[in-house]
């Protein structure tokens, strides 16, 4: 389902195989273990790590598994339930995070990648779309949170969330959805490898460096149930770095 | 005629107040040059009552401002660091509080490096021109391993609404140059030439907003409900009730 690999200072999660890595109970369960093990085998390293999520074959990820779902609506709550801890380990995690969209995004895929820090995108194919409104499923509130969090231009986030447009990754550079473009799977994942060393290279302390992020996205993190630290805390924290 | 403290200069040129953070070292933000700065604000506010006016915040040398004075926080050992850094940061938050609640428009001239607390207070104006040749806009909070208070990361938030330019400022610490930065929409203008340049051009953009003849209080109302989420992260004494009745 999900492998974790550790490759110098930057831990690569990659959705196996050449499926629609659709976010199961499963999926999700496995893709939250191995962020955890990149978070704990990071704090032991000390400063200086990064994330790449990466996924094989057509897709990123297709969405929430709603063939297992089926025509209930329990269990589709259920999954919206299942990732929304995810969505927060990511958005929580102390280390900068890099999507390589190496295929489709849809729906719970877009989001997955979202709440990665940066996004680089195959050029050649493939669409980040949030296809709710299309299927005619409701846009869960920490799915929006977290759109709206990173897609501030407002015909930009009215196109993505309400027009259900298919966004390659040209156009998705324009609207500030994509950071970096490049021409196949093979060079995104690479890209944004690198991408993820320069991260990792510039030693930021894991602790500080998610506590910023999540300064600058808090509706999205409390959305999605991260507890916010008080400013006490962080006095503290300044006072015993002097 | 300047007038002020050690710490920075006060003077009037035409209807625009500056303040300028004087000498040629890195204008740290100690609690006694912040105490200053209000004491400054707080006689411009006094004077706008006479007409319509209007307040740059520049500085001497090389620097803008280079942040917190981690220096003065470390000294001790009474007060504790701690206690420190909570002084230095109730100073800022009450200074961008005053800056918020201002009865007339502000402009800061940006004529050199702004970085970590000097960063966000040049972003408590309402408008920014800033020096071409030198000088960055470093966020250098995520380099220097220090958390961001919440009126800070509200400041930000508010002040430099793009998601990229924001993650790009604050998560990445980039330095931007004033070119980059206007080019990103986060200061209004680049001014070529030096520091006297740079205040000159907020001065003139300073007396243009000046010009315009607005009514002060209701400046001060429309700027806290343009910045909502700032106002009330900055505000928590519950504010001052507005003269008038709400329409």
């Amino acid at each position: 389902m999900c492998t974790l690999q550790q490759r110098g200072s930057v831990f690569v999660l990659t959705l196996t195989g050449d499926g629609e890595h659709r976010l199961g109970h499963a999926l999700i369960s496995s893709l939250r273990s191995a962020v955890a093990s990149a978070a704990e085998a990071a704090a032991k390293a000390g400063p200086g790590a990064a994330l790449v999520t990466v996924g094989e074959g057509r897709f990123f990820s297709n969405g929430l598994d709603i063939g297992w779902a089926g025509t209930s609506r329990a269990r589709l709550s259920e999954l919206v339930a299942a990732l929304r801890p995810l969505a927060a380990d990511l958005l929580a995690l102390p280390m900068p995070t890099v999507a390589a969209v190496t295929g489709h995004a849809s729906a719970g895929g877009c989001l997955l990648a979202l709440c990665h820090d940066y996004c680089v995108m195959r050029g050649d194919r493939g669409v980040l779309y949030m296809s709710e409104v299309d299927i005619g499923l409701p846009l869960p509130p920490y799915f929006m949170a977290v759109l709206r969090a990173k897609i501030t231009a407002a015909n930009a986030l009215r196109d993505v969330a309400l027009r259900g447009k298919k966004v390659r990754a040209a156009e998705g550079k324009e609207m500030g959805i994509v950071d970096a473009v490049y021409p196949s799977a093979d060079e995104t994942a690479a890209e944004a490898f690198k991408l993820a060393e320069q991260l990792a290279a510039r030693k930021w302390d894991g602790g500080v460096y998610a506590s910023i992020r999540m300064s600058m996205y808090p509706e999205a993190c409390r959305s999605v149930g991260i507890v916010e630290e008080s400013d006490e805390e962080k006095r503290k924290h300044f006072a015993s770095k002097l | 005629m300047a007038t002020g403290g050690n710490l920075c200069a006060v003077e009037k040129r035409g209807r625009v107040h500056v303040i300028t953070l004087t000498g040629t070292g890195e204008h740290r933000l100690s609690p006694a040059l912040l105490s200053e700065i209000r004491s400054a604000v707080a006689a411009a506010r006094r004077a706008s009552t006479g007409g319509a006016s209007a307040l740059v915040l520049a500085a001497e040398g090389k620097f803008f401002s280079n942040g917190y004075d981690l220096a003065w926080a470390r000294a001790g050992p009474a007060p504790a660091p701690g206690d420190r850094v909570s002084a230095m940061r109730a100073a800022l938050r009450g200074l961008v509080t005053d800056l918020l609640a201002l009865p007339v428009p502000t402009v800061a001239a940006v004529t050199g490096q702004a970085a970590g607390a000097g960063c966000a207070l040049a972003l408590a104006h309402d408008a920014v021109v800033m020096r071409a040749s030198r000088g960055f806009l470093y966020m250098s909070e995520v380099d220097a391993g220090i958390k961001i208070a919440s009126f800070v990361g509200e400041l930000v938030r508010q002040k430099v609404p793009d998601a990229v330019a924001r993650r790009d400022l604050v998560m990445k610490g980039d330095k931007m140059t004033a070119a980059e930065a206007v080019r990103r929409g986060i200061v209004d203008a680049a001014v070529d030439g030096g520091v006297e340049d740079v205040v000159a051009a907020a001065v003139a953009m300073a007396e243009e907003l000046a010009g315009r003849g607005w009514d002060g209080e209701n400046l001060a109302g429309i700027r806290k409900a343009t910045w909502p989420g700032l106002w009330s992260k900055v505000n928590d004494c519950g504010g001052l009730s507005p003269a008038r009745p709400r329409l």
